[in-house]
């Protein structure tokens, strides 16, 4: 009998875990790590040692998912907010991240050309500058959606088309080079800390997000609007104005995940750079298993689905799957990741779940 | 079966997350009768017309159809549909972008091929046999909520069914369209459809209904001959308890009569929004309850949206306390200590997918400011006292606001407002749709606040609760007012001859 | 810059020979179609070559149109056709798709020049092609791998964008080469699909899985700079006398400078200057002049790290330096 409630009470816990969000990112982050413990033990092995600059650094699989997943998981949390706010999706991140690299590139090459010798600016100015160009760019595409209530995908396909031609035209179409190593250390190592920078500048943003949540109404304002946006106003919300803002948050991001890209090679190239991030960072957001069409998220779910996504590639990778069919390896474990975190999915699974539960406790 | 039953149900069972919505409740509709199913909000009502027309899939128990050996499966809507069982749900569940004609005949042409022509012709032939005041090939949003209510009713009736389900129909219509639709159920009802009808308006069941099933808490109380049942045994059998008078809720709240002499706190002055009511001036004075009263259409919500900001406001002033205030969106208006809880739940009220707990604080957190929000202590501490000052109906603060029962939704948005603690609370239409036990609370409630000092503003379209409430009422025709009664002249004549355009004059 | 040099000059003396013969304003009209300028240096180059050729005072009338898409070329190409170019310049995005624009092409009389990329249609739709022969390329670069006499190669195969022309031929040599030899291995084969980064990452997943390797054999510049990141990240030495072996494709000058240095350790050719070739053709064409050849295979070098001058990366280096000192070289070189 004990046992019965017992397993009950399990069954319970697990029922509730199943209708929690980040149940399925969790579950896939659990699942790839399976996998890649079974092909190799050696998958958690970190390493110390030197790197080429002669600083000690630490390496192995899980430092380079997080290294390489921090613009992804920073664009998250600006794509959950636009995602939630105005139920559709920016695309032109990716074309966004190119506008905001070149800027910061050309603010630091100055009149110098476009190898310059030494940086023409401080970092932080070009860091500025180019925070100052992307917000601008999001609130641009938050006007179009906001003011003039264009669908979210098709106001922004305008960027996603011109922006890479304006991020070379911001250079002059020079490919520029920054070969001071200072400016590297944002995409790579600060010498002295053995853990890559990105991770610290994505750790840093999520903290930033968390406060803004905690200390502001941010969260409850951009559910309300998403959810039911002529409720919102008459509770005295603002709606177009707080999508307008999720765009200009999103375009921050944008900033700085366009900081750490061109900092990893302190250079720029206009056409791949950051390509299909978009679609990873939507894709994030959906793992995380919040509804495309707006109202309710969790950032945390987001994050971890950017994490996922960026694993998944790293796994693929290390399984040398071969060129061509990886898009086609990945699109499968998309789809399965999307349809399990889908809320009717969760909903059914947990149902069949409990009447299992019924249906042992009948029998018992 | 019985021989003259159309439809049986037999020990229905469905739970829900923390909620057993139905407990072995038995159901029997005969050949040509009207049948109401009457409760209190979370009473099973929905819950059993929605597992009856395969929204919900019940959990347990049997549903037998005239005509069939077996019993009925039910698994879907369309299933339902097939199987003569067609429903007018007490929201509009239809689609505000497609045509009139659209939405009686979508989802059920027999291919994807459809004859327009053929189809409008036919839909109109219907609206006109119904005397409904709509065109076929009218756009359903530009209907007014009574048409869009009567457009659903014509399609469930020409799908040919033998059971009929109305879902709360008349909510939404005013009385001559309430007339016209008992006129219609009777002619259902000699053609041998079984309809249920499901209301709050206890007048109606008695007017029109032959039997009633009661249910209370997810159970069934009975089965019962209308004559055999009169109202106050029906009031008390679907709250479980003795109600008390309903006449008794005024005696303890005149306090507020000698404040007749002061200033008002709101005044307007040639007060004109962007949806169409002509210019119009208006006070409230402290502890006051007013209402606004007139047909359907007649422009109360208008007025009531106007002193709020809820509509673009493109004319005329607006005193607080002697002093003018400018108002031209929603936070003006809370700022100035006006409240407003509309009309339309669903699409103005709730927040669906938020917590009961943040439905309650949003007001008073916008209010408040973005970069002060209330901890999460304090957060439930606002939700719990006012869950249980309202007594609302759920599972926990937490809880999704629309997983609510209509009224327990009311109560949400109603203590969001109160949690406000307004000067001035405009409550329009706040009994709608919910139980009759609510309603009283409700109506109880309006009175207390006001004698504490609250200025409240209170629309219904059931006259006798706001002769009940109001000791003033502005009477509206035709997007205008046309007069205002306090006093002696609050009766339901007066009222009447008032809207009607002052006969009793002549 | 030699080269580029010549192939002004031809121009030049080109338009001088037309100035003769016919009207200044009976410009040849001639439509161009690229590819996107910004998809890389090699193709910035490229598209400045071309549009620094047929010029006006060349005695051209160009129009051109840049994309990647296929489409969209293949609808700017029906644009030219109406517009009643004298010769259409094409480099088309992708192989396919091109047979019915082309015999329109001919039909109006319209000659057709296929450069820096093939396409698959007959021959007779077009008149010539001036061609990198990516699988040349392959082989020399495969060929100066297999002159290292290393005793055993293990290598990061890093492909570009799948299918396209490049990477079929610079893969197809040294998967030919990797059958054949014992003693060479891939340690992984994986797209990077042009993108620097994407390299970083994968062979930044060789490193943390631990296997050996001491090839890197990227398909383009960029790649090979995203690779030598995650090496020098790992504390991996590369270049002349190193621990691995760097080898990348297109002869960007940042990239000659690096082989310069000794970081790097072969740079193949993939030569972007096509206008003397196309200027060469055109004026063949419009003298009455037989072709000799149908595909004109250009000429393209790979430069080992050992044996590569300051003289080389600056005639051969692509792209960099911006274009006030270019001109000066132009002044120097002239002078000469």
């Amino acid at each position: 009998m004990s046992d019965t409630k017992k397993k009950a009470g399990a069954a319970g816990l697990f029922t509730k875990l199943m209708r929690n969000q980040i149940f399925i990112p969790l579950a896939a982050l659990l699942l790839l790590v399976i996998v890649n413990l079974i092909a190799g033990p050696s998958f958690f092995k970190i390493t110390l040692g030197a790197n080429n600059a002669g600083n000690m650094i630490l390496s192995g699989y899980p430092i380079t998912i997080l290294d390489f997943g921090s613009e992804l998981a920073i664009l998250a949390l600006g794509m959950t907010l636009v995602t939630a706010a105005s139920g559709g999706q920016d695309i032109s991140v990716g074309a966004a991240m190119a506008i905001a690299g070149s800027v910061i590139l050309r603010v630091l090459c100055g009149n110098a050309g476009s190898h310059p010798e030494t940086m023409q600016a401080p970092i932080i100015v070009a860091f500025l500058a180019g925070c100052v160009v992307a917000m601008l760019f999001g609130a641009f595409n938050g006007i179009l959606v906001a003011y003039f209530k264009i669908q979210p995908m098709v106001a922004t396909l305008i960027l996603y088309t011109a922006g890479r031609s304006i991020a070379a035209w911001i250079n002059n179409n020079e490919l520029p080079i920054i070969k001071e190593p200072e400016f590297g250390y944002f995409g790579g190592f600060i010498p002295g800390i053995p853990i890559p920078t990105p991770i610290f500048i994505a750790a840093a943003c999520m903290i930033v997000m968390a406060l803004v949540l905690k200390f502001t109404t941010l969260g409850l304002y951009t559910q309300s609007v998403g959810i039911n946006e002529k409720s919102a106003r008459l509770n005295g919300l603002n709606p177009t104005f707080i999508k307008f803002l999720s765009f200009v948050i999103l375009g921050l991001c944008v900033a700085v995940a366009g900081f750490i890209k061109v900092s990893r090679l302190s250079t720029i190239n206009y056409s791949v750079i950051a390509k299909d991030i978009e679609m990873d960072a939507i894709l994030a957001v959906a793992l995380g298993g919040n509804a495309l069409s707006g109202g309710k998220f969790s950032m945390v779910a987001s994050i971890l689905g950017a994490y996922v996504i960026q694993f998944l590639t790293q796994t693929l990778y290390r399984f040398k799957v071969s060129s061509d069919a990886l898009p086609a390896y990945k699109a499968v474990v998309v789809i399965i990741l999307v349809v399990a975190s889908a809320p009717t999915v969760r909903e059914k699974v947990s149902s069949m779940w409990k009447s299992r539960k019924v249906h042992a406790k009948e029998v018992g | 079966m019985n021989e003259k039953s159309v439809l049986e149900m037999r020990g229905i069972f469905k739970s829900f997350p923390g909620v057993r919505a139905l407990q072995n409740v038995d159901f029997t509709l005969c050949e040509g009768e009207i049948h109401a199913l009457m409760g209190e909000n979370g009473a099973g009502k929905s819950t059993l017309i929605k597992v009856l027309t395969g929204v919900y899939e019940k959990d347990e128990g049997h549903i037998f159809l005239k005509g069939m050996d077996k019993e009925a499966v039910i698994r879907s809507p369309q299933d339902a549909q097939k199987l003569g069982i067609s429903t007018v749900y007490q929201e509009i569940t239809l689609c505000p972008n497609l045509t009139v004609a659209e939405n009686m005949y979508i989802g059920r042409g027999k291919g994807f091929m459809q004859n327009w022509r053929k189809m409008n012709a036919n839909a109109d032939k219907i609206l006109q046999s119904l005397d409904i005041p709509a065109k076929s090939t009218q756009q359903l949003s530009s209907c007014s909520i009574a048409i869009q209510q009567m457009v659903a009713i014509a399609r469930a009736v020409d799908m040919d069914c033998k059971v009929l389900i109305l879902d709360e129909p008349t909510s939404s219509l005013d009385e001559q369209e309430v007339e016209k639709l008992f006129g219609l159920m009777r002619d259902l009802k000699a053609k041998g459809v079984g309809i249920i009808f499901v209301t709050h308006f206890l007048d109606q069941v008695y007017e029109v209904c032959d039997k009633i099933t009661v249910l209370r808490d997810g159970k069934l109380v009975g089965q019962y001959e209308i004559e055999n049942l009169p109202r106050v045994q029906l009031v008390a059998k679907m709250l479980g308890k003795e109600l008390d008078d309903m006449a008794d809720i005024r005696s303890d709240s005149d306090t507020y009569v000698e404040k007749d002499g002061s200033a008002p706190v709101f005044e307007a002055q040639g007060l004109q929004s962007n949806a169409g009511i002509k210019p119009f001036d208006f006070y409230i004075k402290k502890g006051e309850v007013n209402g606004f009263t007139g047909l359907l259409g007649s422009g109360r919500s208008e007025c009531v949206r106007a002193i709020f900001g809820a509509d673009r406001v493109i004319g005329g002033t607006v005193k607080k306390n002697g002093k003018q205030v400018k108002i031209s969106k929603p936070i003006d208006a809370m700022k100035n200590g006006i409240a407003y809880l509309p009309e339309d739940r669903k699409v103005d009220g709730i927040i669906g997918d938020l917590s009961v707990r943040d439905n309650i604080v949003l007001a008073l957190q916008v209010l408040q400011g973005f970069f002060k929000p209330f901890s999460k202590a304090k957060m439930y501490e606002f939700a719990d006292e006012y869950i249980k000052l309202l007594e609302i109906k759920t599972a926990s603060a937490d809880t999704p606001i629309k997983s609510l029962s209509g009224g327990n939704q009311q109560k949400v948005i109603l203590a969001r407002w109160l949690l406000m603690h307004p000067e001035y609370l405009i409550l329009d239409e706040p009994t709608r749709g919910i139980d009759i036990g609510t309603k009283i609370e409700i109506q109880k409630l309006v009175l207390k606040l006001a004698s504490e000092g609250m200025s409240v503003t209170f629309i219904s379209s059931e006259t006798d609760e706001m002769l009940r409430t109001c000791s003033r009422l502005v009477v509206m025709r035709d997007r205008k007012v046309v007069g205002e009664l306090s006093g002696d002249d609050l009766t339901q004549n007066k009222i009447m001859s008032t809207i009607a355009g002052g006969e009793e004059h002549e | 810059m030699k080269k580029r040099i010549m192939g002004l000059a031809l121009g030049v003396i080109t338009a001088a020979a037309f100035g003769m013969t016919v009207n200044a304003d009976e410009l040849i009209k001639v439509g161009i179609i690229n590819n996107d300028p910004n998809e890389s240096g090699y193709r910035t180059a490229n598209v400045k070559d071309l549009e620094q050729a047929f010029s006006e005072e060349n005695g051209f009338e160009a129009q051109t149109f840049y994309s990647l898409d296929n489409g969209e070329q293949i609808d700017a190409a029906k644009k030219f056709i109406q517009d009643g170019v004298d010769y259409l310049l094409l480099s088309a995005a992708e192989t396919t798709g091109w047979d019915s624009v082309l015999q329109d092409a001919q039909t109006e009389g319209i000659d057709v020049i296929l450069f820096d990329r093939t396409i698959d249609a007959d021959e007779s739709l077009y008149v010539a092609s001036v061609v990198s022969d990516m699988a040349q390329e392959g082989q020399t670069a495969v060929d100066w791998l297999a002159g290292q006499g290393l005793d055993e190669y293990n290598i990061i195969h890093i492909q570009g964008v799948m299918g396209s022309a490049a990477q079929v031929g610079r893969t197809g040599a040294l998967d030919e080469k990797v059958a054949a030899e014992d003693t060479w291995n891939i340690v992984t084969q994986q797209t990077a699909e042009w993108n620097a980064e994407k390299a970083q990452q994968i062979v930044q997943s060789v490193i943390d899985s631990g296997e050996e390797f001491n090839v890197i054999y990227a398909e383009n510049d960029d790649m090979a700079k995203g690779a030598v990141a995650a090496l020098d990240a790992k504390g991996i030495s590369h270049g002349v006398g190193k621990d691995v072996i760097v080898m990348g494709f297109d002869c960007n000058k940042w990239a000659l400078e690096e082989l310069l240095a000794g970081n790097w350790n072969y740079d193949g050719q993939c030569n972007p200057f096509q206008s003397e070739y196309l200027l060469d053709i055109i004026n063949k064409l419009e003298a009455g002049e037989e072709l000799e050849e149908k595909t004109i295979i250009m000429d393209e070098k790979g430069f080992d790290a050992e044996t590569i001058t300051e003289e080389d990366v600056e005639t051969y280096g692509i792209g960099g330096g911006d274009t006030a000192e270019a001109e000066t070289e132009v002044e120097t070189t002239a002078a000469e």
